[in-house]
């Protein structure tokens, strides 16, 4: 223990120069040409290579025998025909239809042959193709420039936003994008662990308006761009196509479910963890459509976590090259939390949440990003109500969940440090396991949850919509959430009184969760309970045309927008807090 | 041969290291030296002690030797045995434990005040402490008919190994394959865990029962409206029905209500028979679990609105000094009347 107290007081010391004369934190890697990201770019043509033999190994193996492997492009295939007839996109190659028309020929001649019991050289030839052919597509390419412009061009424009509403400051800059966006968490521990090893991080996803505020952060850190899985749908516009490909974002198709496909994406997000390249996931998969924080997370992308670190002991390959400052071989998990007042898409978000709940597993795949005129209105928005935006970094631990202290090393509640490698061993040898990897995978999954959880900051705007919707579902017990929400205007009231002391006795018991570390509370959820009630009504209110909650010229409350207030009101569900309405 | 490791030297802890020693080598660990020297005299609790186990002081060395322990300790020691041992463990080690108890660590760091409401994320099952106290994830527990009493003797019986992992499960399968022990395998371990450690309240309700010379419609009336008692119980602190139906849950739920041999139903039996909760609780040689798992599941019932006439009427002679013949005339007359409601 004595060991580790002093290490991290040495840590703490060296960590609080490394702020320049304003407060900022100076860049971890000065130069570009060191960043991860960028040498992940300049070795594309080694890269690229690599991932389609270990794609192609991987396919192999998942099929497990010729016929398998056989109908798996066979399956593959089928499914790109659909795509080409029935979703084409803007950003699609125009060989496309061209493509899959001759593997289609090479397949029905591969079906007549026989193969005794070994793989085709005719489907061998045929996964190579295809398998070439998305990991070309896949493979993002980082380009200094288009950073560089968009790291100064952002944030100005971001400034200017903000500033709008505040003239007088304007031009004297000091009333920044600083001062409205709260960013917590142990940033100087993040900062420290990108030295050491690799960065995943996973933040929760609400809006598309979060990976302008993660990229936002990362330079606020003074971190290295991460590498982050965009949509490919984003590459239609021109604007997003251009930086989309000068930022190092490799491109995800989800309309491409196949397993060739799959396995592909998951190889080179295995590969760039493992080779140290610092990565964002936003492991929900989609932005959370009924405004919860996220109770399950997408799998498939989270276990390339777990085959990244298990290659590091087994496979070290790759790293030296990525980031050779890295000092060790771990990969580092680091949870992130971000809330809004009121969200730019709840709208949207929860139409289809509403529309989607009820039909079995129909899927919205159709990601359509705001228009810059719904951007422009929200950020005006944002400025003229002086509303805030919280960002918590969760602590960053290993990929089973162990917390990591300042040196990099994983270490248990004694302060211990844990060998991780002895994880993926059996009678101290390395054992292939995919049943126990992909249970370390929903561990992981369980532990990422427990921190959006932990370091969720409640604001008075979720309180308060948690309160009345509640109370309203009370009061109405006989409805389901339907009948709620369809409740006329005039079966919406609450009295204020009752509002008013459900709201405290809610705020009472979270804040002994807080005291607990189960939660986190914003400043302003603190003092007076009558202020804290405006504070949230008008927070809410400032973005919507019909506002979620209002107060009646009676003095209750109300609802103009049931949706939204269930919306809204979702952000504070999973916290078991029904007893104290 | 391998060495395998036991936690904890009560009856149970004894019986499951007699059956692994026709595996392996055994090092079971215990704390007070008169049961050291019965380890050494060869018998301990009425049970012989297998050549192949080797008592030891030291929990250092059973984590040392051991890569597979089973720590079999009540549930009140052990956050307290598994601090002491996490210094000693490491990421490969597989911990089976076979504690058929809960803990509740409320906000304040206080213990649970009998007719407290809580809430379930301040309730830890065996393998929460486990994973909270250490680093170790292989992680499993085993449960089942398990009479230490009649395993001792010899007579075939069968057990749960549950976990996540297929590594543990098989490794525990070895471990305690016997001919006279047939060993399970279940991936549901909240719902194996839960299984064993709800029964617990129907074994002393089931004492109550014997100890007023009642006869078998009575059990047989426990027996299943209290399985469906435990469904709503397990499914509230997020478990499925599916293991409540198989060996961990009505397997062990028959045996425990029938055999006069487990604690729980001996806690039981005396109340009815006229002694007071203290002068049994007081004279009893090994805890008795279900005491306290009535206390938790009552706790939860006042907080999520569990309709649990058994657990209430129980608890109210274990907590409020209701006599039993008040509370059975409240079991007999109560408004619920759906058969089988556990499953809608």
């Amino acid at each position: 223990m004595e060991t580790i107290q002093s290490k991290t007081e040495e840590l703490a010391y060296t960590l609080s120069h490394e702020r320049d004369e304003h407060g900022h934190f100076v860049p971890v890697l000065e130069d570009l040409k060191d960043w991860p990201i960028y040498r992940l770019g300049k070795s594309r043509d080694t890269f690229v290579p690599k991932l389609i033999e270990r794609s192609i190994e991987q396919a192999h193996l998942m099929s497990g025998t010729p016929q398998k492997l056989h109908d798996q492009i066979a399956q593959a295939l089928y499914l790109e025909r659909i795509r080409i007839k029935h979703d084409p996109y803007k950003v699609d190659p125009p060989d496309d239809k061209k493509f899959w028309k001759s593997m289609n020929e090479r397949l029905v001649k591969s079906s007549l042959q026989n193969a005794n019991g070994e793989v085709l050289e005719a489907d061998a030839e045929m996964l190579s193709s295809i398998i070439s052919r998305y990991a070309h597509e896949i493979a993002g390419n980082f380009n200094p420039k288009t950073y560089r412009f968009a790291s100064k061009v952002l944030p100005m424009g971001f400034n200017r936003f903000l500033n709008a509403a505040n003239t007088k400051r304007f031009w004297s800059g000091k009333f920044g994008i600083r001062d409205r966006i709260k960013l917590t968490g142990p940033m100087e521990h993040v900062r420290e662990l990108s030295q050491k090893g690799t960065i995943l991080l996973t933040p929760t996803h609400f809006s598309n308006l979060d990976s302008v505020l993660i990229g936002w952060t990362l330079h606020q850190l003074g971190l290295p761009a991460f590498l982050y899985g965009a949509g490919l749908n984003l590459f239609n516009g021109q604007f997003f196509k251009y930086f989309m490909n000068g930022l190092g974002a490799y491109r995800v198709d989800r309309r491409k479910k196949n397993r060739l496909y799959i396995e592909t994406l998951k190889m080179y997000s295995r590969m760039t963890l493992r080779d140290g390249c610092h990565s964002l996931f936003f492991p929900g998969g989609t932005r959370a459509r009924d405004g919860q924080l996220e109770k399950r997370l997408k799998l498939g992308l989270l276990s390339t976590a777990i085959d990244a670190q298990r290659e590091c002991f087994t496979h070290p390959n790759g790293r030296q090259l990525t980031n050779p400052n890295a000092e060790n071989n771990r990969i580092y998990v680091v949870p992130m939390v971000i809330n809004y007042h009121f969200v730019l898409e709840a709208g949207g978000l929860i139409h289809q949440f509403l529309e989607k709940q009820g039909k079995d597993k129909y899927y919205i795949d159709k990601e359509i990003f705001p228009s810059r005129k719904a951007v422009l209105q929200f950020m005006q928005k944002f400025v003229g109500a002086k509303s805030e935006i919280f960002l918590s970094l969760g602590d960053p631990m290993d990929v089973f969940g162990n917390k990591v202290d300042l040196a990099g090393n994983s270490i248990d509640r004694n302060g211990n440090t844990i060998d991780i490698s002895n994880y993926f061993k059996t009678n101290g040898e390395f054992k292939t396991d995919l049943q126990r990897d992909s249970e370390y995978t929903k561990l992981l999954s369980e532990r990422i949850i427990d921190a959006f959880y932990k370091k969720n900051t409640v604001l008075s705007s979720h309180l308060v919509a948690y309160t009345a919707f509640n109370l309203l579902f009370r009061k109405h017990r006989r409805l389901d959430q339907y009948g709620v929400l369809r409740l006329p205007e005039d079966e919406r009231k609450i009295p204020y009184a009752q509002f008013a002391q459900v709201v405290e006795r809610l705020r009472d018991a979270l804040k002994v969760m807080a005291a607990n570390g189960e939660v986190q509370l914003a400043n302003h959820m603190h003092g007076d309970i009558d202020r804290l009630i405006q504070h949230g009504i008008y927070n809410l209110g400032v973005y919507h045309a019909k506002h979620p909650l209002v107060k009646t010229d009676s003095g209750d409350i109300s609802s103009e927008d049931m949706n939204l207030l269930f919306y809204y009101h979702n952000r504070l569900k999973g916290y078991d807090l029904q007893s104290y309405i | 041969m391998p060495t395998y490791g036991v936690i904890g030297s009560g009856s149970f802890g004894t019986a499951i290291a007699n059956i692994l020693a026709e595996n392996g080598e055994v090092l079971v660990y215990m704390r007070r030296e008169e049961v050291m020297a019965n380890y050494k005299a060869g018998e301990h609790k009425g049970q012989k002690i297998n050549t192949k186990i080797t008592p030891t002081m030291d929990l250092q060395e059973v984590c040392e030797r051991a890569e597979l322990i089973f720590p079999i300790v009540s549930s009140k020691g052990f956050r307290n045995m598994m601090r002491q041992a996490a210094p000693f463990l490491k990421p490969n080690h597989i911990l089976i434990h076979g504690t058929k108890g809960l803990n509740v660590t409320m906000p304040d760091g206080k213990d649970l005040i009998a007719g407290q409401p809580v809430k379930k994320r301040y309730i830890r099952k065996m393998t929460d402490i486990i994973q909270e106290e250490s680093m170790v994830i292989k992680i499993g527990c085993i449960s089942g008919p398990n009479l230490a009493r009649e395993i001792a003797k010899g007579q075939p019986a069968a057990t749960v190994v549950s976990s996540r992992f297929n590594e543990v499960i098989e490794r525990g399968k070895t471990a305690l394959r016997s001919p006279r022990f047939r060993v399970y395998s279940s991936y549901d371990m909240a719902g194996v865990e839960l299984s064993g450690v709800l029964k617990n309240i129907m074994a002393i309700s089931s004492g109550i029962i014997g100890g007023l010379g009642l006869g078998e419609n009575t059990k047989a009336m426990l027996i299943s409206r209290g399985l469906g008692e435990m469904i709503k119980i397990g499914r509230c602190l997020g478990a499925s029905h599916r293991s409540f139906l198989g060996i961990a849950g009505v397997g062990d739920l028959v045996a425990t209500c029938s055999s006069p041999l487990s604690r729980n139903y001996t806690l039981g039996r005396r109340l009815a028979e006229g002694e007071s909760v203290s002068q049994v609780l007081d004279t009893m040689e090994e805890v008795v679990e279900g005491y306290n798992t009535v206390r938790i599941a009552k706790g939860l019932a006042i907080n999520y609105n569990l309709e649990l006439p058994i657990v209430e009427a129980l608890y109210s002679v274990l907590f409020e000094g209701s006599t039993i013949a008040d509370c059975m005339q409240q079991l007999m007359t109560n408004s619920l009347d759906v058969d089988a409601d556990f499953l809608e």
